[in-house]
């Protein structure tokens, strides 16, 4: 393979016949293995009268197969959709869950090797080559989006370098010592970043940072033109969840018209999220993914709750697998802030732990100078107001200890009065969300 | 001797005292002392008013968060070391003083001083020894 050609272009260049044989192939695989080692499956598929790969005649039998949902990881907290045993595992990770308990995922080492494969694909979709150094400044841990880069990193042969999320001051400094090319973060903090350079001393424009894979958040084509404008780069999206692998899902080329979804190993489909039917191309619904060679945590059809459109032309850039567009919602009512997902039902929970009573409370979320901010505003009932500023200053405290450990988020808690929140006859509107109007998400 | 004393969550926004104070007005409650205690977020309006269990109804009503609290009310010739003598008083006895706020009386030259404390009962034969009376409620009420 030439220095020239971006890694394992060729499987991204398939004809359509050659790619959808080699997923039905996986697929007939992945129903066999399901059945043999998932304790999860097998009842699903009985039901629907599958009794091996075999059933699956063509990629549209795949309409035949259950879909997977988040709910169904919590119900079966932490290991139970896992296929392998304990020794089988090599890395474990954890993100989210709507209440109580987070997501648990789990990768063998063929799957970290998958997860390495498909991240330096996508490194290579957005231009990145062997000669480039990467600052990334996801965050390393339980977050699957600092590692993903770094294993993505080792695998294509580019230097990585792990600063993860915060210290910007050095992060700057290192960034501009090692001369960087490339940056990996939230859009946000790629902005913030920008800030905090200018007022050291450093024009990010002048860096030879040249390519920004920025991801983990909405953003707006509005907030890209103003990224790539103060650093003279070129801003790439990049998309994943940790359910499928983490990062590596789906990466954004030059062309900018849409992400090249590696759907050779993450078969893709856009569903209508109240029917589950197939949207034809173009048309806006949920995001649906199976993994075909996945080991620890195979899953057929998950609902990945993002919205997105699909087009299966080939791209400008050569490639031939499908795009998705940026996320354009979500079907329910989670947010993305500072790049971590928060559910409302997360702040319930605590609030109705500390309040004792239902909570009225509404979420604002805004961004300022650069940064996502989380305000939690809880009217004060009859059952906590109390005569002295000193109890109520420790309920706030409480709450802001309470929701900061559940939701790994600084927030900011503000009391207000009884009935201040707008009631409404159906959903109460939780949430109020600034970003939109600014027009950064 | 416990004189109740209403208190009232307002948030730190404009329009937010009148708003309870016009509840009040409509109701013919009249103040007899308040104070407004303030955080960067909050306030609590804390009064003594003419007929609490009125002014309590017509607040509730109105959809504010109002509790009810005892206090203790004493009266003090309107004359400088008044304050310094029930401070030092409650200090040496180990009394300590949540708030408490003060107005001049109408008649002659009286000082009334209300205060928050853990135990008034204990509070206030320790003043009482010091031979500062605590007044009965009607008399604040009615003041």
């Amino acid at each position: 393979m030439s220095k020239s050609t971006p890694y394992m272009k060729e499987l991204e260049c398939l004809p359509a016949e050659a790619r959808a044989q080699l997923q039905l192939d996986r697929l007939r695989n992945l129903v066999d293995y399901v059945r043999e080692k998932s304790t999860f499956y097998p009842a699903l598929l009985k039901e629907r009268g599958i009794t091996g790969g075999g059933d699956l005649g063509n990629l549209s039998d795949l309409s035949r197969l259950p879909f997977t949902r988040k709910k169904d990881l919590r119900d079966h907290y932490p290991f139970g959709l896992f296929c392998v045993g304990r020794e089988g595992l090599a890395e474990i990770h954890a993100s989210s869950g709507t209440t109580g308990n987070p997501t648990v995922v789990g990768y063998t080492k063929n799957d970290i090797r998958l997860w390495r494969l498909v991240m330096a694909r996508a490194l290579a979709v957005a231009g990145v080559t062997p000669a480039d150094v990467i600052q990334n400044a996801y965050g390393y841990g339980l977050f699957t989006g600092g590692l993903g880069i770094h294993y993505g990193a080792l695998e294509l042969g580019a230097a990585v370098v792990p600063m993860s999320s915060g210290g910007t001051a050095r992060q700057l400094k290192l960034m501009h010592d090692f001369q960087a090319t490339v940056i990996t973060c939230t859009p946000s903090y790629s902005l913030f970043m920008a800030e905090e350079a200018r007022e050291l001393g450093y024009d990010p424009a002048k860096s030879p940072i040249r390519i920004g894979i920025l991801g983990a958040e909405p953003w707006s084509e509005n907030l890209r033109q103003a990224i790539e404008e103060v650093w003279r780069m070129t801003a790439l999206d990049i998309y994943g969840l940790s359910e499928i692998i983490g990062p590596g899902v789906a990466q954004e080329c030059a062309a900018k018209r849409g992400l090249h979804v590696f759907s050779d190993v993450f078969f893709p489909e856009v569903v209508d999220p109240d029917t589950g039917m197939t949207v034809p191309g173009g048309v806006a619904g949920e995001l649906v993914i199976t993994t075909l060679t996945k080991e620890a945590l195979p899953l057929i059809r998950y609902r990945t709750g993002d919205i997105v459109t699909m087009d299966e032309a080939p791209c400008a850039c050569g490639r031939t697998t499908p795009r998705i567009s940026r996320v354009l919602g979500r079907t329910d009512d989670m947010l993305i802030i500072r790049g971590i997902n928060v559910f409302p039902s997360q702040i319930e929970e605590v609030l109705l732990r500390v309040e004792e009573a239902e909570p009225h409370y509404q979420l604002v979320v805004d961004r300022v100078r650069g940064l996502d901010t989380l305000e939690v505003q809880v009217e004060v009932g009859d059952s906590v107001f109390s005569d002295e500023v000193r109890r109520l200053e420790e309920l706030k405290d409480k709450i802001k200890r309470e929701l900061e450990s559940v939701l790994n988020l600084v927030v900011a808690v503000k009391l207000v009065e009884p009935r201040s929140i707008e009631r409404s006859m159906g959903k109460a509107k939780r949430v109020v969300d600034r970003r939109r109007e600014k027009n950064v998400i | 001797m416990r004189v109740k004393q209403l208190s009232v969550f307002l948030e730190n926004q404009p329009g937010r005292l009148a708003s309870a104070a016009a509840i009040l007005r409509d109701a013919a409650i009249n103040i007899r002392a308040l104070s407004l205690a303030d955080t960067a977020d909050f306030g609590i309006l804390r009064m003594i008013v003419d007929d609490p269990n009125a002014a309590l109804a017509a607040m509730k009503k109105a959809g504010f968060s109002v509790a009810e609290t005892d206090v203790l009310a004493v009266r003090l010739s309107d004359r400088p070391g008044g304050l310094a003598a029930v401070a030092e008083k409650l200090s040496r006895a180990g009394i300590g003083i949540e708030y408490l706020y003060a107005f001049v009386g109408k008649q002659g030259d009286e000082a009334v001083v209300v205060l928050r404390v853990e135990d008034i009962d204990r509070t206030a034969g320790v003043l009482a020894s010091a031979g500062i009376k605590a007044l009965k409620s009607e008399e604040v009420y009615n003041l």
